[in-house]
């Protein structure tokens, strides 16, 4: 075993964390489907949803030269980044530039992918992450888990130690609204005193130059309103092409999300408005490895992407792996795709396989990415491009041997009769097949072979 | 490191249009059908108040203006705030008697607001389908500040400023330049335990005042 699914054991051995899991997910799940039952043409929504999407991705060179020029015509400041390294070190000379050595960030992916608080760290910037589950993330040195609720695999206890032990709090209960306050009184001073604030971007509104950002907690807003300088962290697979666009993925995010109708904050803003909010804003256009996935024709719809974790929700493997079996900063299904397509095949080779291929994902992705279509469309490109392992091919070379005429087929049905008999009891194999094959037939019931083939009985007829 | 900017932004230009080849998107891209086809809301304001009821903010519905003042009042006083910023330009018979009422002109300082009790604002729409306040710096609003650092929001809604769909709404702000706040409900988080918790760090407390005539 190796990769992912040798990763998945330390899940699949914790029952705390499954438990966690299976609860956490039952109930978004819940949320979700009253969410979605309530639009009167959901399915309508999520056409729409993907064709903003694919029409942002088929031009994406120019909604990306339109966003620029209307991010700069109000007052912003535009870089580009190919890779997470060259995104680091323009957001840290920019910190520096302002003089501060400490930063607030609002939960972002496209920051974690790329390291940025660690970057930051090195430089001497301290990054404080301010959304409740990052918070608990970060305190804990941990790794997220989940996109939408990093830190879905802590209990309530593990939480209350953790405040306890970092944040020098004593006698607290393990009730969520004291542990909330805690982190509101922790944060609400950093919130007035740090001069720069760190975002991601749901979306970006080409046409306008409007950055949007959607949470609930407040920490957004606090983090792109109070700073002086506002530093936003965008993939370039956000944009959107028009205005009217957000129309539709407002409907579609916070009901696939976090099952709400509208999530409790969404911010929008162009450039800089004088006497309101930060007066210096930087957008940096992050690629690190999405121009590659693009270029698979295939495999581009995951760009689609906007993050609700929806899949995740749905997905019997993430919920009994959990998050950290999938060893990179997007899990579930959509990091089985999104992750060796940005990131490359030599670290996630395996991933594509941490599928039952069920569908469940694509029948809940607001933007339509035919997930499991592109689970096997990249099992093939693992296989032809970075090798299947020898067993597998030596056993599609034998199956290709044997299906290739009529006569082996038949001799290799009846050998198989042979074989099968001793093994068999009522209509099923009893036994685990002996060597290779024996891992695939230990959890999986086969029927026994039969008597008589279709065939032998329509010669017999 | 301008240069290694402009040479980023080439190559990431470059390396989209190599990843495309031919496959180009028809311009303009086609129109999302569904988005602009939401249904329209029956009755907005109903339905509205309902919504905002669900997120456990709390609504008032007065008959006229004249009755805004005294429904602001009653708002602040079930939150017991001592005082309240309001903006400059909110209608004078809105600001609440009885209480401090603080300008926010010349600004105030951010540590200061985070002391203010509440804040009183107009906003520019609200959503009937999703219960949503939207704010845009517009008259009787302010700057974004005085409405995220107090602890209890009074926003009052005019009934001609519930639109019924989220497509709606968006539509009636193209061209904007101001920022935008999208507000349904009060801060919330469901991060411990997927349990739905009130009030993390913006407003705890989400009033509704709304008005049916102008």
């Amino acid at each position: 075993m190796s990769g992912f699914a040798s990763a998945a054991r330390a899940g699949l051995d914790d029952p705390q964390l499954r438990r966690n899991l299976r609860q956490a997910t039952t109930t978004i799940r819940a949320k979700r489907d009253a969410a979605v039952a309530e639009v009167d043409d959901w399915e309508g929504l999520r056409t729409a949803g993907a064709a903003i999407k694919d029409a942002a991705l088929l031009a994406l060179d120019a909604h990306l030269e339109r966003l620029e020029a209307n991010v700069v015509a109000a007052g912003g400041q535009v870089h580009w980044a190919r890779d997470a390294g060259e995104a680091n070190a323009i957001v840290t000379a920019l910190v520096r530039a302002t003089g501060a050595d400490e930063v607030v960030k609002v939960k972002s992916m496209a920051t974690e992918e790329i390291g940025l608080n660690a970057a930051l760290a090195a430089a001497g910037i301290a990054a404080y992450e301010t959304d409740l589950a990052e918070l608990i993330v970060q305190l804990g040195d941990d790794r997220p888990s989940h996109i939408l609720v990093p830190a879905i695999h802590r209990s309530r206890e593990d939480i209350r130690a953790l405040f306890e032990r970092e944040l020098g709090e004593t006698g607290l209960s393990t009730d969520p609204a004291e542990l909330a306050g805690v982190a509101r009184r922790h944060l609400r001073e950093r919130f007035l005193r740090v001069r720069v604030g760190v975002s991601g971007a749901n979306f970006a509104v080409a046409e306008t130059g409007a950055i949007c950002v959607v949470e609930s907690e407040g920490n957004g807003r606090m983090c792109t309103t109070l700073p002086d300088t506002l530093i936003t962290v965008m993939g370039i697979e956000k944009v959107v092409p028009r205005w009217e666009d957000l129309g539709a993925m407002l409907q579609l995010l916070p009901r696939s999300s976090t099952g709400e109708r509208m999530n409790p904050y969404t911010s929008l803003w162009t450039g800089v408005t004088p006497g309101d909010g930060p007066q210096a804003f930087h957008l940096v256009l992050l690629d690190n490895g999405r121009t590659t996935a693009l270029a698979d024709a295939i495999g581009r719809q995951a760009l689609r992407c906007i993050r609700c974790s929806a899949c995740l929700n749905v997905c019997p493997v993430y919920e009994r792996a959990g998050g950290h079996a999938y060893d990179a900063t997007y899990a579930g299904p959509i990091g089985a795709i999104l992750s060796p397509l940005i990131d490359g095949f030599e670290r996630h080779a395996t991933l594509p396989s941490a599928s039952t291929l069920c569908g469940a994902c694509y029948e809940v992705c607001p933007v339509k990415i035919d997930i499991p279509s592109v689970l096997i469309h990249l099992r093939g490109r693992v296989a032809r491009e970075h090798g299947a392992p020898p067993s597998e091919r030596a056993a599609m070379r034998a199956m290709a041997r044997v299906l290739g005429t009529r006569r082996k087929y038949e001799l290799a049905q009846r050998a198989l009769r042979t074989a099968g008999r001793p093994l068999s009891r009522d209509g099923r194999l009893e036994r685990r097949l002996p060597g290779p094959l024996k891992p695939w037939t230990t959890f999986r019931d086969l029927p026994a072979p039969p008597e008589q083939t279709f065939r032998e009985w329509w010669r017999s007829r | 490191m301008a240069f290694a900017m402009s040479a980023a932004r080439a190559e990431v230009l470059r390396r989209i249009r190599d990843a495309l080849g031919d496959e180009r998107a028809p311009a303009p891209p086609p129109a999302p059908a569904a988005a602009a086809a939401a249904p329209r809301v029956a009755d907005p304001v109903a339905r509205f108040t309902q919504r905002v009821g669900d997120y456990r903010a709390g609504v008032t519905v007065v008959e006229d203006a004249s009755e805004v003042g005294a429904a602001v009042a009653a708002a602040l006083t079930r939150h017991a705030a001592a005082d309240a910023v309001v903006p400059a330009d909110l209608p004078a018979g809105w600001v609440p008697t009885g209480i401090a009422a603080l300008a926010d002109d010349p600004p105030l300082p951010h540590a200061r607001l985070a002391q203010v009790g509440a804040v009183v604002t107009a906003c520019a729409l609200a959503i009937a389908e999703t219960g949503t306040l939207i704010l845009d710096g517009g008259v009787g609003q302010g700057r974004r500040a005085i409405t995220l650092l107090p602890d209890v929001h009074v926003c009052v809604v005019g009934a001609d400023q519930i639109v019924g769909t989220v497509p709606e709404a968006i539509a009636r702000l193209a061209g904007t330049p101001r920022p935008l706040t999208l507000v349904s409900g009060p801060s919330a988080t469901s991060d411990i335990g997927f349990v739905r918790v009130e009030g993390v760090h913006g407003p705890r407390r989400l009033e509704v005042v709304v008005s049916r005539r102008a």
